[in-house]
């Protein structure tokens, strides 16, 4: 929000600063990012050393909720079994809007390497993804600037879901 | 003269076939140790022992089915053999039409490991052994859901991995790797409901899916054919997919010899 800095010497000492109202939404949004306690497989490794202090996530206003009812955003972070799905679907639908989704390594992608009958061929079967995150577990960083993109990504959205809703298949 | 044989397809035959090639078999020793010696004596006198042979240093009894509690009875409370540490089963169904059912024992005190084998047709139960060994709750659950093998007597006897409402035993070698309809939809019928199928449509349940026989995105080794040609040119005829090209060892008679493929 450098743009909206306000220059309290010039505006005449006046705590003044213009926006729209999506932008400052979507700034509250996109730097309280909290994402559901849920981890799948060995990806959720790497998702919880983000968590800790060497990487990090606090700094960036992205903290773990145990509950799907305080959570924004929902970590698909490894292998999604079938049996599993069914759970995976509700915990997002429990979750409140906004809410967004990051299918976090290959597994949660395509379903990687277990092309068999027990996996989901990818988390997009059941739920909408908003950022497909690579890699075989991807590193701490990885899911770090893939948190930085969907930062990105709601910042260029609509405040309004209903609007961004036809984007996206629910 | 010679009979004509038609040498068109020469790439099609084997070049070299090897006429001594020996199955890779783990050796089977005869009963010499003086522990298995007495044990293959004790289960003798309780039921009937088909065969008895050694292999890898552990015994191996092979019984009728009806007797596996007594059996199992008998090596836990006359030789000692405390710990069952797996019981399951081998689909052997395309090829004898029967499913092998193994438990593999430990004696602690004489450090001897000890294998009984049965066999049994495929509609056919076996009894549960829960009341000698409990690890049997557990491993007797995973052999029905994964071979569908009835066990009878078994405490709680439902499915373990697989979801209660599933259908098919997906250890069996007729169940396909990549599963089959009920399989390949199980997910969308649970979270959306059956008529969602409609909705999705089959070709795009599984836009990522590899097709062996697929002309345009992928080409089978050896059966290669022009992008995109009729499925019709397509060679289908079932290629074994190979999942290893690690080196063979042939262990008959301990000469350790490597094969030259695997076959």
């Amino acid at each position: 929000m450098a743009q909206h800095q306000v220059n309290y010497a010039s505006s005449g000492g006046l705590p003044v600063a213009l926006t729209t109202v999506d932008k400052l939404i979507n700034w509250g949004r996109s730097n309280s990012l909290w994402p559901l306690t849920y981890g799948l497989a060995c990806c959720a490794i790497e998702m919880m050393a983000s968590g800790a202090s060497r990487f990090d996530f606090d700094r960036m206003g992205v903290i773990f909720r145990a509950s799907p009812r305080q959570a924004d955003v929902m970590i698909l972070a490894g292998t999604l079994s079938k049996k599993h799905s069914q759970f995976a679907r509700r915990l997002y639908d429990q979750m409140a809007e906004p809410k967004w989704v990051i299918s976090m390594g290959s597994c949660a992608n395509t379903g990687g390497m277990f092309n068999t009958y027990a996996t989901v061929q990818g988390v997009d079967r059941i739920i909408p993804v908003d950022i497909y995150l690579p890699g075989c577990a991807p590193r701490p960083e990885t899911l770090q600037y893939a948190m930085m993109m969907l930062q990105k990504k709601i910042r260029r959205e609509s405040a309004d879901m209903k609007k961004n809703r036809k984007q996206r298949f629910v | 003269m010679r009979r004509y044989v038609p040498k068109d397809n020469v790439q099609k035959r084997a070049k070299y076939n090897d006429r001594f090639w020996v199955a890779p078999q783990v050796p089977r020793l005869a009963v010499e140790d003086e522990h298995f010696v007495s044990v293959v004596r004790n289960v003798s006198a309780v039921a009937k022992v088909k065969d008895s042979y050694v292999e890898l240093g552990q015994l191996v009894l092979e019984i009728e089915p009806s007797d596996n509690i007594a059996v199992l009875g008998n090596l836990r409370d006359e030789c000692g053999y405390s710990v069952c540490s797996e019981l399951s089963a081998i689909d052997y169904l395309a090829q004898d039409g029967e499913f092998e059912i193994f438990y593999q024992l430990l004696n602690m005190k004489e450090r001897k490991r000890l294998r009984v084998l049965t066999r049994i047709a495929e509609k056919q139960a076996i009894e549960s052994i829960t009341p000698l060994y409990d690890m049997a709750k557990f491993a007797e659950r995973e052999m029905y859901d994964m071979f569908g093998i009835y066990v009878n007597n078994h405490p709680y006897l439902k499915r373990i991995i697989m979801p209660d409402d599933w259908e098919g035993h997906p250890l069996r070698k007729s169940y396909p790797l990549e599963g089959d309809e009920f399989a390949s939809w199980y997910e969308v019928d649970k979270i959306f409901g059956k008529e969602y199928r409609d909705v999705i449509g089959p070709e795009n349940r599984d836009p990522a899916r590899i097709d062996r026989y697929d002309t345009k995105r992928f080409a089978r080794v050896g059966h290669e054919v022009p992008f995109g040609a009729d499925a019709s040119l397509v060679d289908t005829t079932d290629t074994p997919i190979e999942y290893s090209s690690a080196p063979l060892s042939d262990y008959q008679g301990g000469q350790h010899k490597v094969l030259e493929k695997r076959k």
